[in-house]
């Protein structure tokens, strides 16, 4: 008597996205599995793993990352060795300079500057992503005014929230042809909303994808495994078309600001060098969430990309 | 494959006798029906009924224990495949691989990662000690294991070995990993004379299905699925399609719980162990076997591990009291917020960062957020006031500043008037101005 299979395959799929430049783009989405069940079929793309870089530059203090980094100087400099890393599909830049809470550069000056990494991407043949503030006014000045600056290179643009997506949607897609990204926070149904009002302002599917909030492993990861869980299942199994847009998860940023990440190690002997707890906290964040469904993940390590390509790599 | 409380009570004597504990033979059949309530319990039941009920009352996943004493731990019982359905019952189990010969160091090493997060003891419960071809040396190691208050997996396919160390360590409730197609017969044998779980491998699916099935014709009761190290991609399958067979397509003889060997699927990289295990905490592995368990590793894990495993309907609350951060004394302000664990896990990471010292002041606030707690009235000045006389804060403490959460500036006024002698000091709304906040805080 043999095990009977049933392997699961649903009647809807995730929505495939694409973003970058010709030779230089990346897709993803487009399952009808649930993510990483490549037994139950083969999935068309995989799930994607981006490099991290601010326009503040790489911090130094980490000897192996300094080392990646080293003779990088420029931001565009550092962009191209970002595209080197092994097992990275895309390099996205926070623009961290443009925070009001910290350096508040204009938005002219911050475009300026994604363009000058857009550019050298474009070169190492890495597509781009491009991530804001994280505060809702700036954003809403900043993206567009990035969108504009880097027409024709069909960027992924991280966020549009609830509160500012009106101008992003238009601006970044409408105008010039951009993808974006609609963020809520860990919520089915904040999420679904939002896609319903960008879909609304006449975007399609296939120009945005879902970000639906991250957190670092240990700290509430239950409630992003659960809402990425949710929307997948919602996605496939119910055939929620607001719901079947692919997600990007950006692990980097709470993985490296955890008390695990954090402390050093003459204050936490025990713990050991605090670059390799920050690099398990990302790998693990970052496997978790691939597991629980999300279709990319943004990290900051090279050494955490090579290892989440590889384990992608290896389910695939 | 649900009964209906009707078809067991057709089943059931009904005769009344409240042997089972329960009033009447029908509040019974509605207990077993609901799976509260064993069947076993009524004594009565003929031997054709229990065969009858058996298959279709059991729970679609084994639950059973290892280990004993203070090291005995749950495995299996799980009921949905998703934790938002319901919840995760029995946590992963991690384990570290040795040798015979390494046994001394493995066990040092492990004994090292074991700290408390959030009320529960975070540690590599589990030896997986791997025969290497000398029996005694296998039996030694063994022994050395259990003494070192570790739960043993005995990981050999050789009948001989896996006696000799049984014979000396079964009291610890070992698992036995090593029942594969050709041996199974003795390695049944051997789990019920020693009254030990069986963990079953075998090459694939189908061979690993009828093997179960063989053991389980033996009597075996409590077996181990070992998932196998033939590829990444080849474990991860068989992981989900036997808990999806098991959970969804209710098939009880892939009903029980597995071991996944992280260590053999990336031998020698830590990075995609941790990388491994984490999504098998996620996707349904219950022992998970490592090579070590570095605190960089530790760290992420068993915060995954926990979050993952907790009740969705239940939040994790951290318990009430004075949390000292930043080697803050009785002269260091006061901070107060609520006992939800992420909000205190943000709160206080957001204070070590800032690097000045503050006593954290964790009241009961029902295990909800800032604003959902002062909503739900579990967050008030009186609750507040109380529990700063409760747990006597002010003999512990001189400094009489207290700082409360932006969100709920509203009790402000309240708290003056019930805390005479402190300073209310309203808070940023966010976790993430705390250290700016501090650190002007302190300069002033």
């Amino acid at each position: 008597m043999t095990f009977k299979r049933e392997p699961q395959v649903f009647g809807a799929s995730i929505t495939e996205v694409e973003f970058g430049t010709e030779g230089a783009s990346v897709v993803f989405g487009g399952a009808n599995t649930l993510p990483l069940y490549n037994f139950d079929a083969q999935a068309k793309h995989r799930a994607l793993v981006g490099i991290e870089i601010s326009d503040k530059g790489p911090d130094r203090s980490l000897p192996e990352l300094s080392a990646f980094y080293s003779g990088a100087e420029s931001l565009s400099d550092i962009a191209s060795r970002a595209c080197t890393a092994p097992g990275a599909d895309f390099v996205s830049l926070v623009l961290e300079s443009a925070d009001p809470n910290g350096d508040n550069a204009t938005s002219e000056d911050a475009a300026a500057l994604a363009k000058e990494v857009a550019v050298a991407l474009a070169a190492g043949g890495k597509p781009v992503v491009i991530q804001g503030t994280g505060n809702v006014d700036k954003d809403q000045e900043l993206i567009p005014k990035v969108a504009e600056a880097l027409q024709g290179m069909n960027v992924l643009l991280l966020s549009a929230k609830e509160e500012n997506y009106k101008g992003i949607a238009v601006a970044a897609v409408t105008a010039y042809g951009q993808k974006i990204g609609a963020e809520s926070s860990v919520d089915i149904n904040l999420a679904k909303q939002l896609n319903v009002l960008i879909a609304q302002m006449g975007i399609k599917p296939g120009s945005y994808v879902m970000n639906l909030g991250a957190a670092a492993a240990g700290y509430g990861f239950e409630y992003i495994s659960s809402t990425i869980e949710r929307v997948k299942l919602a996605a496939l199994s119910q055939n929620d078309d607001a719901l079947q847009m692919p997600s990007i998860t950006s692990v980097a940023e709470d993985a490296w600001a955890v008390k695990e990440a954090v402390v050093s190690e003459d204050d936490f002997p025990e713990w050991g060098p605090r670059e390799e707890r920050g690099i398990e906290m990302e790998i693990s964040t970052a496997a978790a969430a691939l597991a629980a469904g999300t279709d990319a993940v943004i990290l900051r390590h090279p050494a955490s990309v090579k290892t989440i390509a590889d384990m992608v790599a290896a389910l695939a | 494959m649900a009964l209906k409380g009707i078809d067991i009570f057709k089943l059931t004597p009904k005769t009344n006798c409240k042997d089972c504990g329960q009033p009447t033979c029908m509040a019974f059949a509605m207990k077993v029906a609901q799976g509260t309530v064993q069947i076993e319990k009524c004594p009565h039941m003929s031997a054709e009924a229990l065969d009858a009920l058996g298959e279709a009352t059991a729970p679609p996943m084994k639950s059973f224990r290892i280990g004993a004493r203070d090291e005995e731990y749950a495995l299996g019982g799980e009921t949905v495949l998703f934790r938002h359905d319901k919840t995760f019952v029995s946590k992963p189990l991690f384990a570290i691989s040795t040798a015979p010969d390494a046994a001394d160091t493995t066990i040092a090493h492990a004994c090292k990662i074991d700290y408390e997060r959030i009320g529960e003891r975070m540690c590599v419960e589990l030896i997986y000690l791997e025969y290497s071809g000398d029996k005694a040396a296998f039996a030694e190691a063994a022994k050395k294991v259990s003494a070192a208050g570790r739960t043993l997996v005995l990981a050999t396919t050789d009948a001989d070995a896996a006696k000799e160390a049984l014979a000396a360590t079964s009291d610890g409730k070992p698992l036995l990993n090593g029942a594969n197609p050709s041996n199974h017969e003795t390695f049944a044998a051997l789990a019920l004379e020693y009254g030990v779980a069986l963990g079953v491998t075998a090459d694939n699916l189908d061979a690993l299905y009828d093997t179960v099935r063989e053991v389980e014709k033996a009597g075996v009761k409590d077996i181990v699925l070992d998932v196998g190290a033939i590829s990444v991609k080849d474990a991860f399958a068989n992981a989900v399609q036997i808990r999806r067979a098991a959970l969804k397509s209710g098939d009880h003889s892939f009903g029980y719980p597995s071991i996944v060997n992280v260590s053999a699927l990336a031998p020698g990289d830590a990075r995609m162990q941790t990388a491994l295990a984490s999504v098998f905490i996620l996707k349904y592995g219950s022992i998970i076997v490592m090579d070590g368990m570095s605190y960089a590793q530790a760290l992420p894990l068993y915060g995954l591990r926990q979050n993952i495993f907790t009740d969705p309907q239940k939040p994790m609350t951290v318990e009430v009291g004075i949390y000292p951060i930043n080697g803050a004394d009785e002269n260091s302000l006061c901070a107060l917020t609520v006992d939800f664990a992420l909000t205190y896990f943000i709160v206080s990471g957001e204070i070590e960062r800032a690097g000045v010292p503050v006593n954290l002041l964790i009241p009961d606030a029902g295990g909800y957020s800032v604003l959902t707690a002062w909503a739900a009235g579990k967050l008030s000045a009186g609750s507040i006031a109380k529990f700063i006389k409760e747990e006597d804060i002010e003999s512990k403490i001189k400094n009489r500043n207290l700082l409360i959460p932006g969100k709920v500036a509203v009790l402000k006024g309240e708290l003056e008037e019930s805390l005479p002698g402190w300073k209310i000091v309203v808070a940023p709304n966010e976790a993430v101005s705390l250290v700016k906040f501090l650190k002007e805080f302190k300069a002033a």
